[in-house]
């Protein structure tokens, strides 16, 4: 496979290749008819994730650093290229999305009703925006694709959206732009930070890394960059506009939101804030206050969530739990850590996505999003529960699926650094299943007394197609996930290696120092 | 990828780490696999078997199995893949037993198949551990388990979701399997939660019914709060030793943590919490009672003979852990022996069969960890053995009254509960052979010589009098309150379970003129399980025979060939943990704390058990018993342990509605109040100065220049000053 892919170049086309045949692909749904495009979209984002699949081979797993990278000139004067590569953080997420995208799209065959072309059209968009951003090694160009993300995203929950779309579009767009003009006013700083000490205009991020920042100002840019990515996350309590933007978006805009959106987020985190500011990032305020947030995010959310009368909420506030084990692994800065958080990215794109399209297949049959407005359904469509059990299942973090390995991973790592943080964010397991087994239970189980749950029918044949690539991949990630571990952790120890190299000049003036204090490891080995 | 992975496990892996003596694995990895294979198999059965099913509901009625042309072959086939791949993976444990019986193996051999999870700093393998305590357990797991398979033949017969049944029994075989099985705690907790699932899955089988549906939510949840313990014991464990491989772990035990100290009992505890939760042990026990919603032999299977017995598996597999922490043990000791005699009271006052049999499996349970607790490893996997039989026995038999009495009620639809013993009675002439092995379990487990139970449950009650007068045992004072509460415990279930016996199938019959003539006996698929495990109720427990009673007259004075079989099987396993009970706590007792020995204690025992139980079958035998519609409701104490000491209602008013009110309130006004609040706030301030800055666009050019004009004279003035 190898040979074959390095015979055609494979390595330095792919990545072009991902973005630009995404928006060849829009004007050939334009071009198309009304009732071809969502054909047209499906296998040509099927194409798409088919090609993206080399990667796996082309991909050198002993190295961490940037590979199939390829570099061009775009505004030479301000030092902008147009740069990408992928490491072994950016691959998964990259194939993350091409493999979700065709998902959601036949996902929204029935679902989408109006507009369709420019529904399809956008999608693809958006697709070629994502892989973007996971991709590109100049801030300048990631900060476009970024942004860019916003402008499908918004016009997908704002024209097919539920009743409350306006509103939940502009929170949407508000939230997460108010978020990342703040990084941008950073990415400036930086631009001329690098200017002066280096001489030359220049956006490459490996260029930005060997800029000498103070303790402040790390600081303060550590501060602007974690708001925009806290937002993208969510992490608590910036996640408030999660929750209306799930609940309006059409069942493909929830997927991909969740699937992929917010992992741009935590993808930030370990992109740019660990390597651009080790110093800040591995100050004990800052990561006791981070991993704080996260822990309170499990906890909080996992108990809004029990609450919601309304299923697709339910699942999106899960989202905000699921995203603060993430940010617990990434900033316990261990190995184990930042391995679990990027398996929870990947074990989480996989479940909650198909949470969503299970919960969009429920809604084209029923309707309704209401959890009390079911009940039974195990009886009618057997196929539909059994795929939904198994996806909760995973979600919730049961072993032998996805779910457990990341999260597993995560408060392994955290508790090598931060016993007390890790051991209440445990506790978080159990409130998963606290949210997760009512709601199936009032669903799928207990008397089929409604006549409209009667004709609920099972699954189609489409709808199988969708599904069984996602649940085939909780259960084979849950039992063999080291093919991934392998990939990842070359590139996860380049992050760690520089975070630990600035651990030497450790001191931020803007911090009083007697505020550093981690907390104690714990006694475990015991001399007492 | 996978294909190869599955190859290499049917070859019985490649790299066995150690191979000591002589022992060759045969085929372990089939063990495993032949269930999950029954599983997918059956799986599909069920699914395809389920769209027909859906189709009937739809058309607005039920599947009728023997509609024409028969049973479908989605009905059939379960019956032999089900108990089939039980049986084969109980052959194929047994041909690994015996291997291993002939080898002297002094290490556990570890067969590891790939890499699980793994990164640079840590790594855990697919890997499996056969020795002689994850031997003991499979041959109960696939051995009781394929009988309770067969019986599930006949006691399921007619259910219309009989596939699905099979695939999550064999499932949760799977489960059961690679929790014993794996080598590590990672792959113990796979199995550990695994089976939680099987048994949240089986619970709620029936899960048209809602009762039934919440009783399986709420065993999952409850058991996830143990298996939060269960988790930071692990990250505990991790944080000391960089592995949570066992071997690993337990060679180099004695050098890392230091005896008594805080880790170590912290570990202990932790996986105390995780042990209480599966174990259904105090303040966890909760669930069990509840899981009896399930289908009988389910309650056999899991709730009984093999899942609830995980937590004590748990505590002997980490004997050296244990041994090492005196508290983390007396703390296991404590909650088994409270366990034990609470759950017994609860027992006393229940009128519906399996509810007596749950509280009953809450309290033998707290035994065996009031055996683990005291060191006596062995003698705590010995009950869990004898217990198995016996158990599985009550429940089966319970399985074969419901049966029975169900089919009768059915005949006149009657509403009369079928598990109401009230509604029983006299049921020995129409049930014989459930009656005399049931009475065979009965003496069993009320510990009276020579049957199983004696042997095992005696031990413990010993080990904790022989534990507590060490020369330097820690507590003394509190092992001997241990003691007296085992014996009172002990002298309760003799009571409960004959009542039972004496409600169920002696005196007259209650169950109704008409219904009568319905009741029927067991058909052989029922009927043969259950001698099966009243021989083995009888005879198990003459393996573990201590050498003092051996040479007595309850070992019939020396004529068996072998003594405490068992704890010498164990020994290459316990042997650590013994040695570090030995150098801190000198040599054990050899009499009980208020004097007497070994021999005069089990005789005394075991005559006052005896007592007991003749005394229950003439007091209770002689009172007349009122159906349940017409008996009063227990008043007074009674009222008290009728109502479980009105724990649920605690816990319900404690915990579950507090955390459904935090829940409302976290969602209402924190995040929808201050949160969003703040967020709509600046998104209405942002809206107001819009509108105050939209009031200067007037369209009028006067204004325009006015506000120009004083602009510019503002920074004209502010260059002058």
């Amino acid at each position: 496979m190898t040979e074959i892919l390095s015979s055609i170049g494979y390595a330095e086309w792919i990545l072009h290749a991902l973005i630009w045949l995404p928006i060849l692909g829009m004007g050939l749904v334009l071009w198309a008819d009304e009732e071809r495009a969502k054909h047209v979209a499906f296998w040509w984002s099927a194409g798409v994730f088919v090609l993206s699949l080399g990667m796996w081979w082309a991909f050198d797993p002993g190295s961490g650093v940037m590979q199939m990278e390829s570099v061009a000139p775009w505004i030479p004067g301000w030092g902008i290229s147009y740069a990408l590569g992928v490491d072994g953080i950016s691959l998964f997420m990259v194939l993350l999305t091409t493999l979700i995208t065709p998902l959601a799209i036949l996902g929204s065959f029935e679902y989408i009703r109006k507009r369709e072309r420019a529904f399809y059209a956008l999608m693809l968009l958006l697709e070629a925006g994502v892989v973007g951003v996971f991709v590109a090694t100049d801030v300048f160009l990631f900060y476009v694709f970024f942004e860019l993300t916003l402008v499908p995203m918004y016009f997908i929950v704002g024209i097919w959206g539920g009743e409350r779309r306006i509103y939940a579009a502009i929170k949407f767009f508000l939230y997460t732009a108010f978020g990342s003009l703040l990084m941008l006013v950073g990415i400036l700083f930086l631009f001329f930070k690098a200017k002066t000490a280096l001489g030359v205009p220049t956006f490459a991020l490996a260029d930005l890394l060997q800029v000498p920042l103070t303790g402040t100002e790390q600081l303060w840019l550590f501060a602007a960059f974690a708001l925009a990515f806290s937002v993208k996350i969510p992490l608590f309590p910036l996640h408030t506009w999660l929750p209306d933007a799930h609940v309006e978006a059409p069942t493909p805009g929830s997927v991909v939101l969740a699937a992929v959106l917010l992992k741009m987020g935590t993808y930030g985190f370990l992109r740019f804030l660990l390597p651009l500011f080790p110093v800040a990032a591995q100050h004990p305020t800052v990561v006791l206050v981070m991993m704080t947030l996260a822990v309170v995010g499990i906890i909080f959310t996992a108990w809004v969530a029990a609450v919601q009368p309304d299923a697709k909420k339910l699942v999106a506030y899960t989202s905000v739990a699921h995203m603060g084990f993430v940010v617990l692994g990434i900033f316990a800065l261990t190995v184990n850590g930042l391995q679990g958080g990027l398996v929870v990215m990947i074990s989480h794109g996989i479940s909650t996505g198909a949470l969503f399209l299970l919960l969009g297949m429920l809604y084209e049959r029923r309707h309704t999003r209401k959890i009390e407005d079911f009940g039974g359904i195990g009886r009618v469509a057997p196929l539909l529960t059994t795929a939904f059990i198994i996806t909760a299942l995973a979600s919730i973090g049961l072993p032998g699926t996805s779910g457990f390995v990341g999260e597993f991973l995560a408060l392994l790592g955290a508790f090598e650094t931060h016993p007390v943080l890790a051991g209440i964010a445990a506790t978080g397991v159990i409130f998963a299943a606290y949210y997760m087994l009512p709601m199936v239970q009032k669903v799928f189980f207990n008397k089929l007394d409604r006549a409209e749950n009667i004709e609920v029918h099972d699954l189609t044949r489409r709808e199988l197609v969708i599904l069984t690539p996602l649940l085939a991949l909780m259960i084979l990630i849950g039992w063999h996930p080291t093919p991934l571990l392998e990939r990842m952790e070359p590139s996860v120890q380049v992050i760690l290696d520089r975070v630990e190299s600035a651990s030497a000049d450790l001191e931020i003036s803007a911090l009083p120092t007697d505020t550093i204090q981690a907390e104690a490891v714990p006694a475990v080995g015991g001399d007492e | 990828m996978f294909l190869t992975l599955s190859m290499l496990a049917v070859q019985g892996g490649v790299e066995a780490d150690q191979v000591a003596g002589s022992f060759e694995p045969f085929f372990p990895a089939l063990v495993v696999l032949l269930p999950l294979l029954g599983f997918v198999l059956n799986g599909l059965l069920a699914l395809s078997h389920a769209k027909r099913s859906a189709a009937a509901v739809r058309a607005g009625g039920e599947l009728q199995l023997d509609g024409p042309g028969g049973r479908p072959s989605t009905h059939t086939l379960p019956t032999w893949i089900g108990p089939g791949v039980m049986l084969g993976a109980f052959a194929i444990t047994v041909v690994n037993f015996v291997r291993m019986l002939g080898a002297h193996l002094e290490h556990p051999v570890v067969i590891s198949y790939w890499h699980w999870i793994s990164t640079s700093t840590f790594t855990v393998d697919a890997a499996l551990q056969l020795d002689q305590l994850s031997m003991i357990m499979m041959m109960i797991i696939t051995g009781v388990g394929f009988l309770i398979h067969v019986f599930s033949v006949g006691y399921m017969k007619d259910d219309t979701g009989y596939p699905r049944y099979f695939a999550y029994l064999n499932l949760f075989v799977f489960f059961m399997l690679v929790l014993v099985m794996g080598a590590s705690y990672p792959l113990m907790f796979v199995g550990w939660e695994g089976v939680g699932l099987c048994s949240y899955l089986l619970i709620g089988y029936w899960f048209s019914d809602r009762e039934k549906a919440d009783a399986g939510k709420k065993a999952f949840i409850v058991n996830r709060i143990g298996d939060v313990g269960f988790l930071i014991a692990m990250f505990l464990l991790f944080a000391t030793f960089g592995t949570l491989d066992f071997l690993d772990i337990f060679a180099g035990a004695e050098d890392a943590l230091v005896y008594g100290g805080g880790a170590v009992t912290a570990i202990a505890l932790f996986f105390l919490v995780g042990a209480a939760g599966k174990s259904a042990q105090i303040p966890l026990y909760i669930w069990l009672p509840d899981a009896m919603a399930g289908p009988t032999p389910v309650s056999a299977l899991i709730h009984a003979a093999t899942m609830v017995t995980a937590g004590v598996y748990l505590v002997a597999r980490s004997s050296v852990i244990f041994a090492l922490s005196p508290v983390g043990s007396a703390a296991v000791a404590g909650v088994g022996v409270l366990t034990a005699l609470f759950a017994a009271t609860i027992a006393l006052t229940q009128n519906d069969i399996k509810k007596v049999l749950a509280y009953s499996t809450v309290s033998q349970l707290g035994y065996m960890f009031l055996g683990v607790g005291v060191g006596a490893y062995a003698a705590g996997v010995f009950h869990l053995m004898t217990r198995a039989f016996f158990k599985a026995l009550l429940f089966l038999g319970s399985g074969a009254v419901i049966h029975s009495m169900h089919e009768a009620l059915h005949h006149t639809h009657s509403h009369a509960d079928a598990q109401d013993m009230r509604n029983m009675g006299g049921l020995k002439k129409y049930l014989p052979i459930t009656w005399i092995t049931m009475w065979i379990a009965t003496l069993a487990i009320a510990g009276i010589w020579p049957f199983a139970g004696f042997f095992s449950k005696d031990e413990i009650i010993w080990q904790t009098a022989a534990f507590g007068g060490a020369a330097n045992a820690p507590y003394p004072f509190l092992y001997t309150i241990y003691w007296i509460l085992a014996l009172a415990a002990a002298m309760l279930t003799a009571f409960y379970m004959t009542r039972l016996m004496v409600m169920t199938f002696h005196g007259s019959n209650r169950t109704g003129e008409e219904e009568r003539k319905y009741l029927h006996k067991a058909p052989a698929v029922m009927w043969i399980p259950l001698a099966v495990l009243a021989v083995l109720s009888i005879f198990g427990g003459w393996i573990n025979v201590p050498e003092a009673i051996r040479t007595s007259f309850l070992g019939l004075g020396g004529a068996l060939p072998m003594s405490e079989w068992l704890h010498h099987w164990l020994e290459p396993l316990t042997a650590q943990a013994h040695h570090i009970q030995e150098v801190h706590l000198g040599e054990l007792a050899h009499s009980a704390p208020v004097g007497g020995g070994e021999v005069a204690w089990a005789v005394a025992s075991t005559l006052a058990a005896l007592a007991v139980v003749i005394a229950t079958v003439v007091l209770v035998g002689g009172r007349e018993v009122e159906t349940a519609d017409k008996d009063a409701a227990p008043t007074g104490f009674g009222k008290v342990l009728y109502n479980k000491w009105y724990v649920d209602e605690a816990y319900d008013a404690v915990v579950v509605r507090p955390l459904g009110k935090a829940s409302r309130f976290s969602w209402r006004v924190i995040d929808q109040g201050i949160i969003d609040g703040m967020v709509n706030a600046v998104g209405y301030l942002a809206r107001g100065f819009g509108w105050f800055g939209s009031l200067f666009q007037t369209g009028s050019v006067n204004t325009y220049a006015f506000v120009l004009s004083l602009g510019v004279l503002f920074t004209l003035a502010s260059f002058l000053f």
